[in-house]
């Protein structure tokens, strides 16, 4: 929340990008070598091992220790002075004019994500050896989790967009190994083609947005894209128009991966895959490349306001579509999913307002509470025997007394409830939507930051309140999970705790401000934002008071109705309100009804345009092919019935021929 | 010898269609090698002919039909060699029984 307070950054200004030395090369290079050599040797050995966690997770835990060394330098030893450092490991693609470097690319934003990614990362590693302890395949399980690790890496060290490119497909496929980890379960098996297929629709985007920069700006280097595009636009060598094109482009695959309306269907399905993957790749990491890819982006967004609008609508329509559908969700991962498609398109309106800053707060806040929520879930789920259904939960909090602590300081925090994490960041999302001038998408925003509240503390309630409907078979085994999975659910905890504050405050002149002004210093130069000064007794102050009084308002009113601290729930108070709005009631419940509109669209309609250009294949193009074919052979068979075999038969021909030649010879040569 | 190229030209033209003919009309495949060598020879007469009153040629006439002969003498070889093989698979001299090329 609060001004933009980099005019008083002593650094502000364009970044300089100065070469690495040999420590942060080697350094570097380490991030991605590391866990593509635990992919590989886990992939080679992990069958034979009786730990297969031996290899991956310890290779995560130097990845982590290394990435926090590099940003801690970075961010508070201020090592590259803002700017930064670019490194190149090889050229990759040299063909004359289109040369492609393998480059290494890291400034504040990298080490920002770099901490996001490694930290949830290296939790969410040490979480599975638990949550993952009864699983045969558990070997390929974590090959798979160091394969995401080494893409999701590259992607944010990624120095150009082909590179990013290249990276955004191996998370991606990393992302379909996961969902479909458990691929003998048909449900699984068809979440991971639908995710697959639905990012290929915004992959097409991004492809085709990266060939529109190539041809127009000429290079596909980050640096030299935004440092060759003032004066190109100043030029008239590119025409705002293009821009806006090149930004929607992007924007589209950023809504592929981040799951933004209409391509948001794969999401929620995602939740086959297991728990640790959906807090860490669907929920901490790999959904928010798109936020990345756009901030990252800044400098042309910022030439395509028309661009940002649309990045805005989207998000804040993500936002409150998705948060009327995770109110009626039964299963405990499906709310979470779709408040992460809310949280989401809250990262995204602050893209589109140019809140840039407060979109990676929220960004790194949501995947610390969101990770910490899934991990809670999975814990749950790991309590009750493999139940999902909140329907068949209840009365918890005892059993499970570490799940429920740290899963409720993860519900204050996403409801934002100060002084936790999402307080902060929600706030200075909604704040900057505010006084940027877009009434509106703030407007929305706090219907939304009710809707989150109340979700969430039905998610609570339902899980860890009331009475017990726990299979009776079941109850008596109930347990809180073992200590690789409480502890990470206690750092993750922690930091929900005191992560926002740590960033946000103080007010107006934060610490994250500080980190990325360097970052988004030119896009708001671009843009003509002006920092204004903070005001805690005025509009700054009211804004925060209006949404900590809906935060709260959702949350009591949840609380009411599902049964905090009650021995007995009121789900017919439930049922009677329900029961009221049934058209809103069912609607929400079959999520708006997408799947089956996307049924009707792309299997029904889709399948019969398909089969009507799969009828023009078989009978006219290959008809036509066939039919030449078959008209020769039967000519031939026709023709050769005057075939003799005979050689005096073809002699008199020949003569007959040369007859007839010399003869037209003649004729014509005495004219 | 005469002074007229037509005469000899007419003796050639002679002999081709006789050559032709035999070519033709014949059903012995050793006759119709024969026919060939009339017509080859009738050829070889007029360019010998075209050499001698043609100042242009300037001779080169004779070498052609030198040439003519060699490749002659090849393709008897090569046809006799054929003929033979064919009369010891079928048994027959006679070319209207080789019709399996019909097919």
């Amino acid at each position: 929340m609060g001004g933009m307070s980099f005019a008083a950054d002593p650094h502000a200004g364009i970044a300089a990008v100065t070469q690495a030395g040999s420590t942060e090369q080697l350094l570097l290079t380490l991030l991605l070598v590391l866990p593509i050599v635990g992919f590989t040797l886990t992939v080679v050995l992990g069958r034979r091992l009786s730990r297969p966690w031996i290899i991956a997770v310890p290779t995560i835990i130097v990845v982590w220790a290394i990435a926090t060394y590099l940003s801690v330098q970075a961010l508070i030893g201020d090592a590259f002075h803002g700017g930064a450092i670019q490194t190149t490991i090889y050229e990759w693609i040299p063909a004359g004019a289109f040369s492609v470097s393998f480059d290494l690319f890291f400034d504040n934003l990298t080490a920002v994500m770099l901490l996001v990614v490694t930290t949830i990362g290296m939790l969410v590693h040490v979480y599975s050896i638990g949550y993952m302890a009864h699983d045969p395949g558990k070997w390929r399980f974590f090959a798979y989790l160091n394969l995401f690790m080494f893409s999701m890496l590259l992607l944010v060290l990624a120095a150009n967009f082909l590179l990013v490119f290249a990276a955004w497909e191996l998370v991606g496929l990393s992302s379909y190994l996961l969902i479909g980890f458990w691929y003998h379960k048909r449900s699984a098996a068809l979440a991971n083609k639908k995710a697959f297929l639905v990012n290929r629709v915004g992959d097409i985007g991004f492809a085709l947005g990266i060939m529109a920069i190539w041809t127009t700006i000429g290079t596909l280097d980050f640096v030299q894209v935004f440092d060759l595009l003032p004066a190109q636009l100043a030029g008239g060598h590119i025409e705002q128009w293009m821009m806006v094109g090149i930004c929607l482009l992007l924007f589209c695959g950023a809504m592929g991966k981040s799951a933004q309306f209409p391509l948001h269907v794969w999401l929620p399905d995602a939740m086959e895959g297991p728990t640790p993957v959906s807090a860490l790749i669907h929920a901490a990491t790999m959904v928010n490349a798109g936020v990345y890819l756009v901030a990252r982006s800044s400098p042309l967004f910022a030439t395509a306001p028309e661009a940002l609008i649309l990045v805005a609508a989207v998000g804040i329509f993500t936002a409150i579509f998705a948060a009327s559908i995770a109110f009626t969700q039964k299963d405990i991962k499906r709310v979470l999913a779709y408040s992460t498609l809310s949280q989401l398109g809250y990262m995204f309106a602050a893209l589109g307002v140019g809140a840039w800053t407060a979109a990676i707060f929220h960004l790194a806040t949501h995947g610390i509470f969101k990770g910490l929520l899934f991990l809670g879930s999975g814990s749950v789920i790991h309590g009750v025997h493999e139940e999902q259904d909140m329907d068949k939960m209840g009365a918890l909090r005892r059993k499970m007394p570490i799940t429920h602590w740290t899963m409720l300081i993860g519900s204050l925090a996403i409801a934002g409830i100060p002084p936790l994490a999402g307080f902060f960041s929600k706030d200075e999302v909604l704040g900057e939507a505010f006084k940027l001038g877009f009434q509106w998408v703030w407007l929305i925003g706090v219907v939304v930051a009710l809707m989150t509240a109340f979700y969430m503390f039905r998610l609570m309630g339902k899980t860890f309140y009331g009475e017990s409907h726990v299979d009776p078979h079941v109850e008596p085994h109930v347990h809180e999970s073992p200590p690789t999975m409480t502890v990470p659910l206690i750092i993750l905890a922690v930091l929900s705790v005191v992560a926002g504050a740590y960033l946000g405050l103080p007010l107006g002149d934060s610490t994250i401000h500080h980190w990325l002004a360097p970052v988004f210093h030119p896009a708001l130069e671009t843009m003509g934002v002006h920092a204004e000064p903070y005001q805690l007794f005025g509009i700054d102050g009211a804004l925060i008071l209006v949404s900590v009084a809906v935060a709260t308002i959702g949350m009591v009113a949840a609380w009411r109705m599902f049964g905090f601290f009650r021995i007995h729930d009121r789900l017919d108070t439930v049922r009677a309100l329900t029961a009221r709005v049934p058209t809103l009631y069912q609607g929400s419940f079959h999520k708006w009804y997408f799947d089956e509109l996307n049924d009707l669209l792309f299997v029904r309609i889709g399948g019969r345009v398909a089969d009507a250009f799969a009828w023009f294949d078989v009978h006219i193009i290959d008809g036509a092919v066939n039919g030449v074919a078959t008209l020769t052979r039967r000519a031939g068979d026709e023709v050769r019935q005057s075939q003799t075999g005979r050689v005096q038969n073809y002699a008199l021909g020949i003569a007959g021929g040369l007859i007839l030649i010399a003869v037209i010879l003649l004729l014509v040569g005495t004219r | 010898m005469s002074q007229s190229l037509d005469a000899y030209l007419l003796l050639a033209c002679g002999l081709f269609a006789i050559g032709t003919f035999g070519f033709l009309a014949r059903r012995n495949a050793i006759a119709m090698l024969m026919s060939v060598e009339i017509m080859l020879n009738a050829v070889n007469l007029a360019i010998v002919a075209f050499g001698m009153f043609i100042p242009a040629l300037a001779g080169a006439g004779q070498v052609i039909a030198l040439f003519v002969m060699a490749v002659a003498a090849a393709e008897a070889t090569v046809g006799l060699a054929i003929v033979i093989a064919i009369y010891r698979n079928r048994r027959t001299p006679l070319v209207d029984e080789y019709a399996s090329m019909r097919e």
